[in-house]
């Protein structure tokens, strides 16, 4: 009966969408403004009544309902309670119950938080929300329903992936999904700035904080995905350049740029018609993610074969959505203009070179994750482009990108002069040049690679310091100074130390680390990075759906033990899959990690992989400052005073006309 | 003008592309390679890279060349049948480790097996290059006059085995 419900309420939702697409827009369009007035209502009883479906499959879940076909796939009786909640976006129906839920969310979060805004512009950024939902609620109704019945009911579930059976991994797609669909809301205004004909700073500046926050949560969301490759696939990498990872680093590119931009386009009122086309962008390659990720396109292009229905409804929707906003934009961009002229060298010119940086990098994981893909579509047969060719790729991008985020708070708006530039960052540059040349000599090996990465990571914590006390410079009380330079100033420096913090991460341990593969018998001692592991054997250990075979490492310097490690290797009952587990041992300068090989035949003897991680933790670090980061600068006291400003002046009947500051 | 429709007609090819994608059929890639003699290399060897090994010195045999390499996922999909291959004696596996640590391969050799007779490095990819790696795993079919006579792109699958590559070597080997 439940899930009935639920898929009552699915139908429903899709009539509310659809009403909410039409009514709103149409109102916009006629200058009417009861049919305007809808927008809100719908989109409050859109979100109630998809909240209530999700509701009813969480209810499925953890009742256990097996006859709920997706239920039975994903699930299992034996599977813990928190698992069972999260198993809901275990799969393909429930990740896109769970993409439209959190559509809904966002959409009622800008009902809520826009009052400020002219209803016209209101009215058409939720229309186009609403057209977005609608596309997806088909898409779940015509071929993918999480609700559909399985007769007879199994007895039992297949069981959740045991890949995904992690607290990493529980909070990891909301948090990639919050990301990829908060890019709607940029995409919706860009959109109803183009349909209403416009396009200025005014609009730029209410699409920023929205841009931001779904910046922060996908930064969180990648991050989260790379900790848990980190510590559960056993080979202490954080990065694969996998298909799955590349997917939401493409959104993540397109977005960092659209950030760049909209400030150029606030402040400047310049790059307009190109931030419009960042924002479609970051959202088409959201929705690009997010259906490679979830159709299996990319693991098998042969999961069409299986439902044809699915992979040709995923290209109409991408080409109904994708076409028609650029279509929109070929036809209205021409006349947006091309605002405020820039010279040569100025703060402007950096920011393009950054966007141009950022687009080449995201075109080429593109090419990179796409061309498997086709190939395979072409019937060349799957194949791996692998690391070799990103890396190759992108650190030549990535270094003048890093060097031009040291110059680009440093210039001024319209006007640089390079002698200027010069006067002012000669110093940084020679200081990271010393450091660069000195830092590895001390670590014990210098190599080109390891020297650019110190180089870049210490030119952008100088420039970034420099940049501070100047403008903090003056006299008077540190912390009255301190408070002068905006929160949004702090915001970016933060977010670019961040940045520091995770090339030096990156640096050290790709040019440092340690790592021994050795087969170990009980009592059995090795050595790496001037630790002592001694392996004390393997005892089984019963988990709640698995059973684990948990060695025990006792890790010494200097014939002080330090700590134990349990790494284990765990065998799902249901499903038979075998996972590992590392046991890590964190530390600020140096992460020690132990995974469990295979057993040897016969013996008593493990596989066993040592590894010792040299400042591993900052690459996460630095992502967390980023995000704070983009937190901080939202937080910005000018978003608060200009949304109660605009509240007046919109309650007071006139037209929203704001200057460019 | 045109600038701005640019955008729309770039994804209209992509879109056009991905459609012929999901409908097309898998067919054999011909190589400009088939029938050709096999690219010359002579590359340090994977487990002493003191020694060398070159194609000429496989005059004479027929052998199988596996571009393969730790970081490939793919890879790991066709190993197990490269194992059973390698145990039937039935054709030797000469692996180039393309693109690949020394230590990355040797642990993954270690870890799930090795079916090879001989393995070299290609570090820096030239020699895949020469053979006109699309990307890896592919697997090359060598007669006794080092002439390519097969070419597999992506991982080596049963049917691919027993429909192609086998019964080409088993006719290779009669001549």
């Amino acid at each position: 009966m439940i899930p009935e419900i639920g898929n009552f309420a699915l139908i429903v939702a899709l009539f509310l969408s659809i009403l909410q697409g039409a009514l709103p827009i149409i109102g916009a369009a006629r200058n009417n403004s009861v049919l305007m007035g809808t927008a809100r209502p719908i989109a409050v009883a859109q979100f109630l009544i998809v909240t209530v479906a999700i509701v009813c499959l969480v209810h499925a879940f953890v009742s256990n309902d097996f006859s709920v076909l997706y239920v039975a796939q994903h699930s299992n009786s034996q599977l813990p309670i928190q698992y069972r909640v999260a198993a809901l976006w275990g799969g393909h129906e429930g990740s896109l119950l769970l993409w439209t839920f959190i559509l809904t969310i966002w959409t009622v979060a800008v009902a809520a938080f826009s009052r400020h805004l002219p209803q016209e512009m209101l009215s058409r950024v939720i229309g186009v929300m609403g057209l977005i939902s609608t596309g997806f609620l088909l898409f779940m109704l015509l071929t993918s329903n999480p609700f559909d019945r399985l007769l007879p009911a199994a007895m039992d579930g297949q069981d959740l992936n045991p890949l995904l059976q992690d607290p990493g991994l529980v909070a990891h797609p909301p948090m990639l999904y919050m990301g990829y669909v908060g890019f709607s809301v940029a995409f919706s205004f860009a959109l109803s700035a183009l349909l209403g004909g416009k396009l200025d700073s005014t609009w730029a500046r209410w699409s920023r904080p929205w841009t931001t926050v779904a910046w922060v949560f996908l930064t969180v969301g990648i991050a989260l995905g790379s900790m848990w490759a980190y510590y559960e696939l056993g080979w202490g990498g954080w990065w694969f350049w996998d298909p799955v990872e590349n997917a939401s680093f493409m959104p993540w590119l397109a977005g960092t740029a659209l950030i760049h931009s909209l400030a150029v386009t606030e402040k400047r009122a310049a790059f307009k018609s190109w931030t419009v086309l960042l924002a479609i962008a970051a959202f088409s390659l959201s929705l690009l993610g997010t259906f490679l990720v979830r159709s299996g396109v990319l693991t098998s292009v042969h999961a069409f074969a299986t439902d044809p229905k699915r992979g040709i409804f995923i290209l109409t929707f991408l080409v109904v959505v994708i076409g028609s906003s650029l279509l929109l934009f070929a036809w209205r961009a021409p006349k947006i203009g091309l605002g405020g002229k820039f010279d040569l060298i100025s703060r402007e010119s950096m920011l393009l070179s950054n966007n141009v940086l950022l687009a080449v990098a995201c075109a080429s994981v593109f090419l990179g994750t796409l061309y498997p893909l086709f190939m395979d579509a072409l019937g060349f047969g799957k194949l791996s482009v692998g690391p070799p060719y990103f890396n190759t790729v992108f650190v030549p991008l990535m270094a003048p990108l890093v060097m031009m985020m040291g110059l680009g708070p440093i210039a001024r708006w319209k006007h640089a002069t390079l002698p200027d530039i010069w006067l002012r960052i000669r110093w940084a540059l020679v200081a990271s040049m010393v450091i660069a040349v000195l830092l590895p000599l001390v670590m014990g090996e210098w190599t080109p690679l390891i020297a650019l990465g110190i180089l870049l990571a210490a030119w952008v914590v100088i420039t970034t310091v420099l940049d501070l006390r100047k403008r903090i410079a003056g006299s008077g009380d540190l912390v009255q100074r301190l408070k002068t330079p905006s929160r949004s100033y702090y915001g970016m420096q933060l977010a670019h130390l961040g940045i520091a913090v995770f090339i030096i991460g990156v640096t050290m341990v790709k040019g440092y680390e340690t790592e021994r593969d050795v087969r170990m018998d009980v009592g059995d001692t090795v050595e790496a990075g001037g630790y002592q592991f001694r392996f004390d054997g393997v005892i089984d250990v019963p988990g709640p759906n698995y059973t684990a075979s948990q060695g025990r490492v006792v890790v010494s310097k200097n014939g002080k033990v330090v700590t134990q490690l349990f790494p284990e290797k765990r065998t799902y009952s249901v499903t038979g899959m075998p996972m590992t587990e590392a046991s890590i041992e964190p530390g600020f300068t140096r992460d020690l990690y132990v995974s469990l090989g295979e057993p040897i035949p016969g013996t008593t003897a493990w596989a066993v992989r040592v590894y010792i991680k040299p400042f591993v933790d900052w690459i996460w670090f630095g992502c967390l400052m980023m995000a704070i980061g983009g937190g901080l600068s939202i937080s910005d006291r000018r978003y608060r005073i200009h949304a109660r400003k605009a509240q007046t002046v919109a309650t007071g009947g006139e037209l929203l006309k704001e200057k460019t500051a | 003008m045109m600038r701005f429709i640019l955008p729309l007609v770039v994804f209209l090819v992509l879109a056009g592309f991905l459609y012929v994608g999901l409908g097309l059929d898998p067919h054999e890639v011909p190589s400009p390679l088939i029938d050709k003699p096999a690219p010359a290399f002579t590359l340090p060897q994977l487990h002493d890279s003191t020694k060398n090994f070159s194609q000429s010195e496989m005059k004479g045999k027929v052998w199988l060349l596996n571009v393969w390499s730790s970081w490939c996922v793919s890879c790991k999909e066709e190993h197990p049948l490269l194992l059973s291959l390698a145990q039937q004696n039935i054709v030797p596996i000469y692996g180039l480790d393309y693109k690949d640590k020394k230590e990355d391969a040797e642990g993954w050799l270690n870890q799930a097996g090795n079916p090879y007779t001989l393995n070299v490095m290609d570090r820096d990819g030239r020699v895949g290059i020469n053979y006109g790696v699309y990307g890896v795993p592919e697997t090359y079919v060598i007669d006794k006059q080092g002439i390519i006579r097969y070419k597999q792109i992506g991982p080596v699958t049963n049917e691919s085995l027993n429909e192609k590559i086998l019964p080409m070597v088993a006719e290779l080997q009669r001549k």
